[in-house]
């Protein structure tokens, strides 16, 4: 860390900057974290974002990677890292060491309103650790968080070689996105020692819809339902036998507690796990997160900071960030334009009832009742939702319209991309689906002794898109490599149930 | 200054060599390597190992974009595979980067995507050069070279021997006698020179995409063999039924007609050979390049004979690289099996089409010689 600490200090005028900007932040009602700018050289830069913004993260050759891509990107002049914001408690955030006074102005506004999201938007509470017992503050250690795995991860290297601990790793990592996004929200379980268990009822009541008069009972509750409900209730009781009870969506989890794992291996891959918790909501949030910090960079920039020598710059730049290709959704793009049609509508009071009824379409387009609720409902709306919700309630059909949106898919007939549909509810079908669990298909373990021979089994809820093979092959090695049993997981591959399994030697995969 | 991630940098980097991890080498996915000389762009593979997850097939999701266009119209550019709209934004996509480079990066780049060996050069050379290196110690030189630690030590030895010296009061004070230096050596290394001989077939059959083949498969060999040597000699021989030397342009542009005497351009670098790069001084590296078509079997014998007797043991290693042309029968590169099977010096490649260009090269430079 020293040589961060010693050199990364802000010069005066950009701290002057920074003052001025938070007090505009301040004013326009953004609640954020205390926040700390550092001043990086490119390959400081370079190195803390292959790390993911921390300067101290566990030992591991994709770093290096990563290090290297964005290096040579650099190099050759191809790609420059703006902004990179760290969701802790001091906000931590960087700036390029010789980039120009726009630019870096540009930054931290767009910082700030980022920090804002981070500090207000309900996904990223589950990175929270606790409230300061003096101040009540929200605590959000992460730099250390990092640096602590970084050093039970360089602890076990020391001990039983980089080597293996770095293939464990490797496993883990092909694991790494099945995680149970609501996990965070949902109760936490009860713990399996509680001995008073209550014994069930010897012959369960077969639950019936309620019948007033007698002689509808054949009709309300016709043979067919009574012999459903019955299987069901004999399912259940079966599924109660099975281990899991539920099917389990947080696999990491399932393996942290079942697994027959070593210490040294339960640690590593608990700090994956952790550390994939926390990544979580900014894959969640990315269109509204981006989408939120450049509206207020947007505001910021030209009603406070600017002045009017720097406006064409600023525009430039703006521009380039806001600039959308052809197959590629720009999250910061579609992100701003709907805060602002979303402030625009409540400025205007087109919301509720009335409106929705409304199918004049010149009405619609004069449509204002000066309810300037604008600004209180965009605050509100980066409170409460996801990029799901957010897509899911705002998107609305004139919306898809004036953004000119357009849904794609690959032509097997034609071999190549191309544009499907323009209508409301294709597009919005289609971007819900492709944010649906941040992108990742629906893992779930069903079932841990599957063939009473103690093998891990899951399923792959399938929803229109199968898995991609050769990958998923990889995947089941790894789990059985933290498994230490044959692993199968049942899926669909073109059309047809399919179970893939790895046997600890070989693959195989069969029709179901 | 050295920063953190320079051992997960070099870990990556030795994982890409795959000198650990056979497993993970199968994900490197690599870009193209196509080279051209000066203005042109060059397009840089940088290598990328993914980690397997549980993902949706490539070709299956769909995604959601703005901009104009109809539907049905086919999207210039392929989106994003798979990543969803999650990744897109700060960063650039994965496709190959181009971008301008000094020759000396691309011999590095390429040394390292084609995984070349450095040459072991045959070392025999008129030129030698000197060179000083620290080899020793002694009582006397410079202050500029007094030997700290070794001063140090033998001035507690002597103090320690005298019983002059107190643990509680540690003062090693050093005398004239105790003053160590280092000293150094002169070495005399010998310097490498090189010579490469390009020899090609410029007859009817020799169509204009074969010599563009030739140019950019030369044009990497040059690149990386002067990366391996300082001074480096280029000569160039075409040859149809005769043989004569050529400037590089000319190399590249001539187009004759007429028959193809194999053995005229293999006499001509043999006699230039004996003349002007005595084989105990030089690295000689002949590269010849033709369709494989001969004009006689007599004259491929007597090739086959100038090769066992003068070429192979005067050069490091002798390259045949056979373009294939639609008039040529490719003959060539079937007798040259045949007679020297198992001859290390003497490397055969088959160059189909632009792609194998890649191929070829690390058939001919691969063995380090």
């Amino acid at each position: 860390m020293a040589q961060f600490a010693l050199k990364t200090a802000l010069p005066n005028y950009l701290r002057d900057e920074q003052k001025r900007i938070e007090g505009f932040v301040r004013n326009v009602g953004l609640d954020v974290f205390p926040t700390i700018f550092e001043v990086l050289s490119y390959d400081q830069m370079n190195e803390i974002a292959a790390y993911g913004g921390f300067p101290t993260r566990y030992p591991h050759w994709r770093w290096g990677m990563e290090y290297e891509r964005l290096s040579k990107s650099h190099e050759y002049g191809l790609s420059k890292i703006y902004e990179l914001v760290i969701n802790n408690n001091p906000a931590i955030a960087y700036l390029l060491e010789g980039n120009g006074l726009v630019d870096q102005k540009l930054v931290m506004a767009h910082v700030y309103a980022h920090v804002d999201f981070f500090k207000n938007n309900f996904c990223f509470r589950m990175t929270s650790q606790g409230r300061d017992p003096k101040s009540g503050a929200d605590l959000r250690k992460w730099i250390d968080t990092m640096a602590n795995h970084g050093a039970i991860i360089r602890k076990w290297a020391n001990r039983i070689g980089l080597e293996t601990v770095e293939q464990f790793i490797d496993a883990c990592l092909s694991l790494e996105n099945l995680i149970d996004p609501q996990k965070p929200f949902l109760p936490k379980e009860a713990s399996p020692t509680s001995s008073e268990e209550e014994e069930p009822p010897e012959t369960p009541e077969v639950p019936l819809l309620r019948v007033d008069r007698e002689y509808m009972e054949s009709f309300i509750n016709p043979e067919e339902f009574v012999e459903s409900q019955k299987k069901k209730l004999a399912d259940e009781a079966e599924r109660a036998q099975c281990f899991p009870a539920e099917p389990q969506r947080d696999v990491l989890g399932f393996l942290l507690e079942n697994a027959p794992l070593q210490r040294w291996e339960r640690e590593c891959l608990a700090v994956i796990r952790t550390e994939a918790y926390y990544f979580l909501p900014q894959m969640q949030t990315k269109i509204m997160n981006e989408g939120w910090a450049s509206y207020w960079h947007s505001r910021l920039m030209t009603e406070n900071i600017c002045d009017a020598s720097e406006i064409v710059d600023y525009a430039d730049r703006c521009a380039s960030v806001l600039a959308t290709s052809p197959g590629q959704l720009n999250p910061y793009k579609l992100g701003i334009e709907l805060f602002r049609h979303i402030e625009d509508r409540w400025n205007r009071g087109q919301f509720g009832k009335e409106w929705d009824d409304c199918e004049d379409w010149d009405l619609r387009r004069h449509w204002d009742r000066r309810t300037g609720l604008g600004r209180e409902k965009i605050f509100e709306v980066r409170a409460l939702y996801n990029d799901v919700t957010f897509i899911d309630e705002y998107l609305t059909e004139d919306f898809v319209f004036d953004q000119k949106m357009y849904s794609f898919g690959y032509n097997q007939r034609n071999d190549r991309w191309e544009i499907e549909s323009r209508t409301f509810q294709d597009v919005k079908s289609q971007l819900l689906t492709s944010l649906t669990n941040a992108g990742n298909p629906i893992i779930s373990v069903i079932d841990a002794n599957h063939g009473n021979r103690s093998e891990l089994l899951l399923e792959h809820t399938h929803q229109g898109a199968d898995l991609r093979l050769d990958w998923a092959k990889e995947v089941v090695k790894a789990l059985s490599r933290v498994w230490t049993r044959p692993v199968e997981i049942h899926t669909i591959v073109d059309e047809k149930p399919t179970a893939l399994r790895f046997d600890g030697k070989d693959h195989s995969q069969k029709a179901l | 200054m050295s920063l953190r991630i320079d051992q997960d940098h070099s870990r990556f980097r030795n994982i890409v060599r795959g000198r650990i991890r056979q497993n993970l080498r199968k994900y490197i996915s690599k870009g193209e390597l196509l080279g051209r000389q000066g203005k042109d762009i060059v397009s840089i593979p940088i290598p990328h190992i993914d980690i397997p997850k549980l993902r949706f097939g490539d070709k299956q999701q769909g995604g959601v974009a703005q901009g104009d266009g109809e539907p049905g119209d086919a999207l210039s550019g392929s989106p994003q595979d798979g990543d969803g709209p999650g990744k897109a934004g700060d960063q650039a996509g994965d496709h190959p980067l181009e971008v301008e480079l000094t020759l000396d990066e691309l011999a590095d780049i390429l040394g390292e995507e084609l995984e070349l060996p450095n040459i072991e050069n045959k070392g025999k050379s008129a030129i030698v050069d000197k060179k000083d290196r620290y080899v020793g110690v002694r009582n006397v030189g410079p202050n500029s070279l007094r030997h700290f630690k070794r001063t140090f030590r033998s001035a507690l030895r002597r103090q320690i021997a005298l019983g002059a010296y107190d643990p509680k009061r540690p003062v090693i004070i050093p005398t004239r006698d105790d003053m160590r230096y280092k000293s150094w050596k002169t070495e005399e290394e010998p310097v490498a020179n090189a010579v490469i001989i390009y020899m090609m077939d410029v007859s009817g059959s020799m169509g204009d995409e074969q010599k563009e083949i030739v140019r950019i498969e030369s044009f990497w060999i040059d690149t990386w063999l002067r990366k391996q040597y300082k001074d480096i000699t280029t000569r160039f021989i075409i040859h149809d039924a005769a043989a004569r030397e050529v400037d590089r342009n000319t190399f590249f542009r001539t187009r004759e007609s007429g028959g193809t005497m194999i053995s005229s351009a293999y006499r001509l670098a043999a006699d230039m050979i004996e003349r002007d790069y005595p084989s105990a001084q030089w690295n000689i590296y002949p590269f010849h390049f033709s369709d494989g078509d001969n004009w006689s079997v007599d004259d491929t014998l007597l090739c086959v004979d100038i090769l066992k007797k003068l070429l192979l043991p005067a050069s490091n290693v002798f390259c045949y690289g056979q373009v294939d042309s639609p008039y040529g029968s490719g003959q060539f590169i079937k007798d040259l099996k045949e007679h020297f099977s198992d001859d290390e010096q003497l490397i055969t490649s088959e160059i189909n089409d632009r792609d194998a260009i890649v191929g070829s090269i690390r058939e001919f430079l691969g063995k380090g010689k």
